[in-house]
Parts: C-alpha cells; structure tokens; sequence
C-alpha cells in the first residue's frame, strides 16, 4: 500500500480499515533531535487536520495532526522509552498511532509520495 | 527585547558560518547560525572537547575616564568605578587588576535591567577604564544609561563593530595555548588579559556554559584568521546558539528576558552573592532598599532548578501548581543532553522553593508531577585560582 502525506508533514499507510500514521522523514529531520512525544489515549476520536499528538525536539514543541478522521487503535509505546526511534526511523519504526479509518474519502485531500517530496523541497 | 525593525544586521564572520550552519535565525536583531550539526551532538562536544560560539551579537564597550584625567592606578580604578557603581550593585571599586565581576543593571526599584560583565583592565597604562559586555537584546538600552549616567565624567566606546567568540569546554585551555598564547593558561575564571595577538585581542576567562573557557574580543579583520586557527585544531568545532541555550540552562544561568527582566530582583534571581559587603552596608544601589529587605527577610519569589519526573520538557510560560494553587511559572526549560532527561528554571514561591519540593506543571492542560532541585543540574567545571 502506498503512503500518503499532509501538509503538515504527517504520513499515512493504509492497512485494511486502519491507518498507521507518523510524521514524515522531511518533518524528523527539520525538529533534529526528538526527545519527547506525547501521544493520544486509545479510544480517542480524532478528527482530519485536528489535534492528535505532540512532538518535542530539542529545541521546540510542535502538534502533530490527524491525516484522517477516526478513532486511536493503538499507540507506539516504543516511542515513550525511545523518542529517538522518530529521528532514526520516522516513516518506520518511528510510527506515532493507528487509527480506524472511518471515511477512506478523507485520503483524497493527501498528497502521494512524488506530490509530497516536491511539496517538501518548495 | 530586542524590538528590532528592518533587515537582519548580519555578523562580520557570517560567510565562515554559512558553510557549517544548517540554520540561521533571527535573535536580537542578528542573524545568528543557530544550528551545526545538531543541539545535542554540539552540545555534547562542547562538554568533552571544545566549542566555539560567535557571541559577536552582544554588547562589548570601553567605558573610561576622559583623556588627560590624570590619575593612575587604584586612584584612576576608583574614580571609574564609582561611577558605574550607580548603575550596578557589584563592589568595581574593589576589582583587582585583571579582575572580572558578574552584576546587573538595576532600575530604582531594584529589578534588573540586564545582566553584565564588568573587568578592570590589568595593564597598568589601561587604568581608568572598564570593559563591559551586556547583553545583545538589550545593549542599546544599556548603552544609553550608562553613557547618560557618566555624564561628561566617563566615556562609553561602543566595540561592538568587533567580534566576540567563545571557545568553551574542557579542552578550551589547551585550544587557546596552542593557537593564541603559553600564557592563557595562567588565567584563571574571572580574570581579564590583552594580548597582541591577531591583531590585539582582550581575552576574560569565562563563559555562558558552566565549562572552563574563555571569551575573546577580536577586531573584526582579525576575526576570520584567528576563528580559522582555533576551528583547525582537532578538539574544536563550531557550535549555534541552539546548544548555548541548552548548556547554559544545564549550568543554570539566567538569560535576560527569562530569568531577569525589570521586576525580578538580584535576590529573586538567587545571585545574593553579586552584592559585596561594602555596597550591602553603603546601600548605596538604585533599589537598595528593595533588595536589602529581600536580603534581611527573604524574597517573595525564587528561582529554582525543576526536573519533571516524567519526559515532558516544560519551558518557557508553563505554569506551576501546588495543590491546585497557581505557585509560579517557568522560565526556561527544554532537554538536558547530560541528565537526558527535561529540565526546566522557574520562579515559584518562596514557600515552595526548598528542593526536594514537589510541584505540578501544567503542560498542555495536564498537571505533570516535578521536582524542585538545587542549581546548576550539571556541576561547573571553572578554572578557579
């Protein structure tokens, strides 16, 4: 399954009805190093564009949004130990939650990966 | 502070740093390269090896008696002394040649209206003058007051058309003995010299950083060749103002604008230790009578050392709780690459500023449990004498 990207810098990859999401390399690579990342509960409705976590680098904190609308299925609890996976594997093992995709209509607003990476470089 | 308009003034060694700095930013009107290899690499190199910081940003002036004044020594020290005396609650009468003192500038109330250096000269022919360094943000400010409070009596010579770079950490001396000069190394922290050197260099033993280190004033047309040396040493790299933020705050530091601004007192602010005996018993400072009392009965407010007991980084504005009372704010906070852990400077309470206190931040709405602890989080590491 392809990912999709916002312009927020988050990235989604669709597996059955759940999407796993994260922020993408560019985004790890503009914070440096993560320290922190404060993710939602699970159960939480997020909604497209609206609050869904926070990620705190060195430097600064900055939200991270919900791609799509659904509810929290699960949480990378990895990243409470170990932020630092964000840095070394952000559209991998540095993935922030999965969500229950409840309208897959919302994808059609995403940029595809050659959208994004020239979207990023602008 | 720092209300700048218009563009960005650049620094006289921007084309060196344009090469290593992946990012530049705005402070205090400069564009400074805030970002090298990274804040915790950099800021962990400065903290085994040594890293050089271009501080040229911030505020160096000449403040000295008229030509032709006539006196010498202590005589002339004192006469220029007393006259900054009016502005700072520090004992610069009782500087000794080559001597450097940490003060702040005080409004009538006793608040701080920015925090300085102050060194009186050792060469003997310099007597009569003082260097000083303020702050970036604040420096014309400071500029103005103590130019407007001397009178005709002194002279402020602004040298902020110079560079300034500090080389910080444990192999600064080494650095420094090898690159610009033996006698570096019989410095100690807080002391001042001149040497000839690329051009004529003033060189304090000090830093913003909690290492052993030093601070270098340069002419602008000997900077390139004299930050090129001291980068082709193996033990130095250049480093942004990201991690000097992040050192500093390890070292528990005050950065004006955070820890000090025109209603917090030098009592508040936990530097006591600046006001020598002679000036507490003369009373003799703008607010005086403000900070004795804080001094006899203590403050109202204190800054302390905080550590979040979980990994949320609390910083600048996070409220602080106690049993659901609104106790004091953060000041400064972010990551400590050294504890890798959050750390975080605030004023809380007096009533609450004992260590060992536990404290709620409010982060994003959520009350997370903290700890007041003594300062600096990171022991210092100064060459005392």
């Amino acid at each position: 399954m392809t990912k999709k990207y916002t312009k927020d810098h988050e990235w989604v990859r669709i597996e059955g009805d759940v999407a796993v999401v994260g922020i993408s390399n560019f985004a790890a690579e503009q914070l440096g190093d993560v320290v922190y990342v404060e993710l939602p509960a699970v159960g939480k409705a997020v909604k497209q564009g609206g609050d869904m976590a926070v990620v705190e680098s060195a430097k600064a904190a900055s939200d991270v949004y919900a791609p799509l609308s659904g509810e929290v299925v699960a949480v990378n609890d990895a990243l409470n130990g170990n932020p630092e996976k964000v840095n070394e594997g952000a559209e991998g093992d540095g993935w922030f939650v999965k969500i229950k995709v409840a309208n897959a209509g919302e994808l059609d607003a995403l940029m595809d990966e050659a959208a994004y990476a020239a979207f990023a470089k602008a | 502070m720092g209300e700048t308009t218009g563009p960005l003034k650049k620094l006289p060694l921007d084309a060196l740093w344009r090469v290593g700095a992946k990012k530049f930013g705005d402070f205090a009107g400069y564009d400074m390269p805030l970002e090298f290899e990274g804040l915790i690499p950099e800021h962990n190199w400065t903290r085994t090896k040594a890293g050089l910081f271009d501080v040229s940003h911030m505020g160096p002036c000449f403040f000295a008696l008229p030509k032709g004044h006539g006196l010498v020594g202590d005589e002339a020290h004192k006469a220029v002394a007393a006259i900054i005396e009016e502005l700072v609650p520090g004992d610069i009468q009782g500087l000794k040649p080559g001597q450097v003192r940490y003060t702040t500038l005080l409004n009538k109330d006793g608040g701080c209206l920015d925090d300085l250096m102050i060194a009186r000269p050792a060469e003997p022919g310099a007597a009569g003058d003082l260097y000083i360094v303020v702050n970036a943000g604040t420096k014309e400010q400071d500029f103005a007051l103590i130019a407007q409070g001397a009178g005709a009596r002194a002279n402020l010579v602004r040298a902020d058309d110079r560079c300034l770079l500090a080389l910080q950490g444990p192999s600064a001396e080494a650095v420094a003995r090898a690159v610009i000069s033996e006698d570096l190394g019989a410095m100690t922290f807080m002391q001042v010299k001149r040497f000839d050197m690329f051009g004529r260099l003033t060189i304090t033993r000090s830093g913003y950083t909690g290492e052993d280190g030093y601070e270098i004033l340069v002419r602008a047309e000997h900077a390139t060749a004299l930050a090129e040396a001291l980068l082709a040493h193996a033990d130095v790299k250049p480093i942004g103002l990201g991690a000097r933020d992040s050192l500093r705050l390890e070292a528990g530091l005050c950065l004006y604008g955070h820890e000090l601004d025109e209603t917090i007192s030098p009592i508040e602010a936990d530097l006591a230790w600046i006001i020598q005996k002679r000036r507490r018993t003369a009373a003799d400072f703008p607010g005086a009578s403000r900070i004795l009392k804080e001094l006899a009965d203590g403050p109202s407010r204190k800054r302390v050392g905080i550590r979040p007991l979980d990994r949320a980084p609390a910083r600048d504005g996070v409220e602080i709780v106690v049993a659901g009372k609104s106790v004091g704010v953060v000041t400064s906070g972010g990551f400590s690459p050294i504890l890798n852990a959050p750390i975080s400077m605030g004023y809380v309470e007096t009533a609450f500023a004992a260590p060992g206190t536990k404290i709620d931040l409010i982060i994003r709405g959520t009350p997370r449990v903290a700890e007041i602890v003594p300062l600096p989080f990171v022991p210092h590491r100064y060459k005392k004498g």
